[in-house]
């Protein structure tokens, strides 16, 4: 077999576990957009949040520590002990659902019935003040995470694509990881979506707000349950990329991969996230290796827009999402 | 009364002589932002040494020294907004600690006759201070960083590099581009094979590049990275099982912030850098005592000793070095920008004035001159020990190839200034 044609396949198989990674991101859009038409922009700052909080709750760190020490003269930076990775994960995740029910209560409440431009200009405030929330609560250093996830390649996918093509792929034990992880994840959301009460009731809330209302399912509580699921989702993304960078800043702007993603996918599809993530980390990837080197190479951040601009002309609604018919 | 009340006052303030301003000068940090984490430990050491000087000699010839934070979060835009608003204040000398702020300032500066130090980024060719009257580059530039790294590997490999392919990981901007001409000289006069990989920004994703590596089995990997690629880029060489030893870094991704995420795997990475590192030496008694002890310390004290603070209390020390050759050559304590300028210009640092100002084998010895802005070019290698989460520097403040940056620095400097009209003023 050509070398270039098993370079390419070592290439192919990268870029779906890259597709992976941006669909766990594109996951937490899709959720809050399906429920409440809302193109959450925090997005990408609730996963950098949540990894500083896990982080942050691992070693024990005390929050607001440089607001508390320029307060009140102290010296206090932490508790002096660590929190082993699970249980530091449930603490985030309850601090996830109290972040959830803040912004219900103090941005989303008011704001029920504006137009969707008002409420998308609210997401970009919450980024805005979320960022700085972090940095305030958590410092703004560049943080080590690790929950024990395995990282680096392979050996036995190395050794067996070895044995068969005379060269072992590259297959990070992280991206494998992330795609078991993003399996379970969305079939657990597909099954509480279409099995339980309360998922039935989000999707209830997502086709018509006030038929919702109508038949005494709370709106508050619908939100609070969604922006919380969010914020789970925000967690795990936030674990895969903060693993591979540690946590910092940029952790936010990993929602910039998630965007065309989302195009391609459809804004109201789980399994459009998915696929989605897929066909661009793929696409990117291929691109960036047949192309890139006539080009000059860096082609991955605008090839995924333009892939997913080409969908656009074709399906505007994206591949899974719903096709909207307004009536004149 | 109040006229008698009044008299007296004024007298007083005769008779204790003529009140000196403070030297000011402007820090143009990014404490939060994307970058946060590598502007909060400069800004802290550029601050602490003033505080040091303050508290310890009563400021720089007797005058208090001043330091005015703007906050850029390294945005151009924000930066010259910075520029704007403290150049009033009698701001003495710029350091914008970006590349592309440092362009916007250039014309600016010149105007307003106040120097700017863009100590290892900025624009190169004006290590050229006959086209380039305000701004300084001392004590190396990224072309040095580009020759420095050759130089070492050829030093590594017996002075043979033919044959060996040298890969270049570089942020797709104006500032990860900076060496690559410089490099493609380099490759031609020693034969080795370049190959050039852009990393888009922030460089969260990299693994295209990677794998390229993996496939390419360069026998050096150079980086021009920043911010969030430095760390996805030691990490990534660790997947794949790149040899630290053969990844050398610029001095922009050569932080403690740039290894630890990646933990054990980072060990042996190595960085350029043009001054030393760790806080083993007896200056820090004395930042200990007067400034971190005594509370005040411009952060919370913790980034002490780290690679990016020693680069910004170097930028301090230099800045106030100069201060004091431009109180020495005006005759005058309360200099204003102008005696910078000069100060500047006739910096001379030898390994005498860092042993006496508790900074010895801190940085290179240099000097400049009208001609000459950006110093000897001297550049030295450091080496990660993850085990004890320890830079050390493992080899001199070495020269490099001024054959090579010389001729490129004068084509760059040349079509700047004429372009702009500016005339050869040193002779």
């Amino acid at each position: 077999m050509p070398d270039q044609l098993i370079f390419a396949m070592e290439v192919f198989l990268n870029g779906l576990m890259a597709g992976v990674l941006y669909a766990l991101v594109a996951l937490g859009f899709v959720l809050i957009y399906k429920a409440s038409g809302i193109f959450n922009y925090a997005q990408g700052v609730m996963a950098l949040f949540a990894a500083m909080t896990l982080v942050g709750v691992m070693n024990g760190q005390v929050p607001f520590a440089h607001l508390i020490n320029a307060t009140f003269g102290t010296h206090v930076y932490t508790f002096g002990w660590s929190v082993p990775a699970l249980v530091a994960i449930i603490v985030t995740m309850g601090v996830m659902v109290l972040l959830a029910w803040a912004v219900q209560r103090f941005v989303m409440r008011h704001l029920v019935g504006q137009e969707p431009i008002i409420l998308f200009m609210a997401t970009i405030g919450l980024a805005y003040f979320l960022e700085g929330f972090a940095d305030l609560m958590w410092g703004s250093e560049i943080k080590t995470l690790n929950v024990g996830l395995p990282q680096g390649i392979n050996l036995w996918i190395d050794e067996s694509t070895f044995n068969i093509f005379g060269y072992g792929f590259f297959i990070d034990n992280l991206d494998i990881v992330a795609t078991v992880i993003a399996a379970l994840l969305v079939a657990a959301l597909v099954a509480f979506s279409q099995y339980t009460k309360q998922g039935r009731a989000m999707r209830a809330v997502a086709d018509d707000h006030q038929a919702a209302l109508s038949v005494g399912i709370s709106l508050n509580f619908i939100w609070i349950m969604v922006w919380s699921v969010a914020g789970f989702v925000a967690l795990v993304a936030g674990i895969m990329w903060g693993t591979k960078s540690g946590v910092q800043f940029s952790l936010s702007l990993i929602a910039l991969k998630a965007l065309p993603v989302l195009m391609l996918g459809g804004f109201t599809s789980i399994p459009g996230a998915i696929v989605g993530g897929l066909i661009i980390g793929v696409g990117e990837k291929l691109f960036e290796f047949s192309i890139g080197p006539l080009v000059g190479g860096a082609t991955e951040n605008w090839f995924a827009y333009v892939l997913a601009l080409i969908f656009l002309v074709f399906r505007p609604q994206g591949l899974f999402g719903e096709k909207i018919i307004e009536r004149v | 009364m109040k006229l008698k009340l009044a008299t007296v006052a004024l007298s007083a303030a005769m008779a204790a002589g003529p009140v000196m301003a403070d030297l000011v000068f402007p820090s143009l940090s990014y404490r939060t932002g994307p970058y946060a984490a590598g502007g909060i430990p400069f800004a802290d050491g550029y601050a602490d040494y003033f505080t040091l000087l303050n508290e310890r000699d009563g400021g720089i010839g007797g005058v208090p020294a001043k330091v005015i934070e703007c906050e850029t979060g390294y945005n151009t835009e924000k930066g010259v907004e910075c520029y704007e608003s403290t150049k009033g204040e009698g701001a003495l000398v710029y350091q914008p600690l970006s590349t592309g702020i440092t362009y916007q300032l250039i014309p600016k500066t010149t105007a307003d006759g106040i120097p700017m130090h863009t100590m290892g980024y900025g624009r190169t060719s004006a290590k050229n201070g006959d086209v380039f009257s305000h701004t300084f580059n001392y004590p190396a530039n990224y072309w040095d960083g580009a020759s420095g790294a050759i130089n070492y590997l050829l030093e590594e490999n017996g002075g043979d590099l033919s044959g060996k392919k040298v890969a270049l990981v570089y942020h797709n901007s104006a500032y990860g581009k900076e060496p690559i001409r410089t490099l493609e000289e380099l490759s031609a006069k020693h034969g080795f094979e370049l190959v050039a990989l852009p990393v888009d920004h922030p460089g969260q994703e990299q693994k295209s590049q990677w794998l390229q590596i993996r496939r390419e089995r360069p026998d050096f990997v150079l980086m021009w990275g920043w911010g969030v690629m430095n760390q996805v880029a030691v990490q990534e060489a660790a997947n794949i099982r790149y040899p630290m030893e053969n990844f050398i870094g610029i001095w922009w991704s050569g932080s403690e912030n740039d290894v630890l995420p990646a933990g054990e795997a980072a060990n042996g990475f190595k960085a350029l850098t043009f001054h030393n590192v760790g806080s083993d030496f007896p200056l820090y008694d004395d930042l200990n005592k007067y400034v971190v002890d005594a509370g005040k310390a411009a952060g919370a004290g913790d980034q002490v000793g780290t690679v990016l603070y020693n680069r910004g209390l170097y930028a301090a020390m230099l800045a106030a070095e100069a201060a004091k050759k431009a109180q020495e050559i005006s005759g005058n304590a309360d200099i204003n920008a102008s005696d910078m300028r000069d100060g500047m210009e006739a910096l001379e640092i030898t390994e005498a004035k860092m042993a006496e100002l508790g900074l010895p084998n801190f940085g290179p010895a240099f000097s400049v001159s009208c001609e000459n802005h950006g110093g000897d070019a001297l550049v030295g290698v450091t080496q990660w020990d993850a085990a004890n989460k320890t830079w050390s520097l493992i080899s001199e403040f070495k020269s490099t190839d001024g054959d090579v940056i010389g001729p490129l620095i004068t084509e760059d400097s040349s079509a700047y200034a004429s372009e702009n009209n500016i005339g050869a003023r040193c002779n």
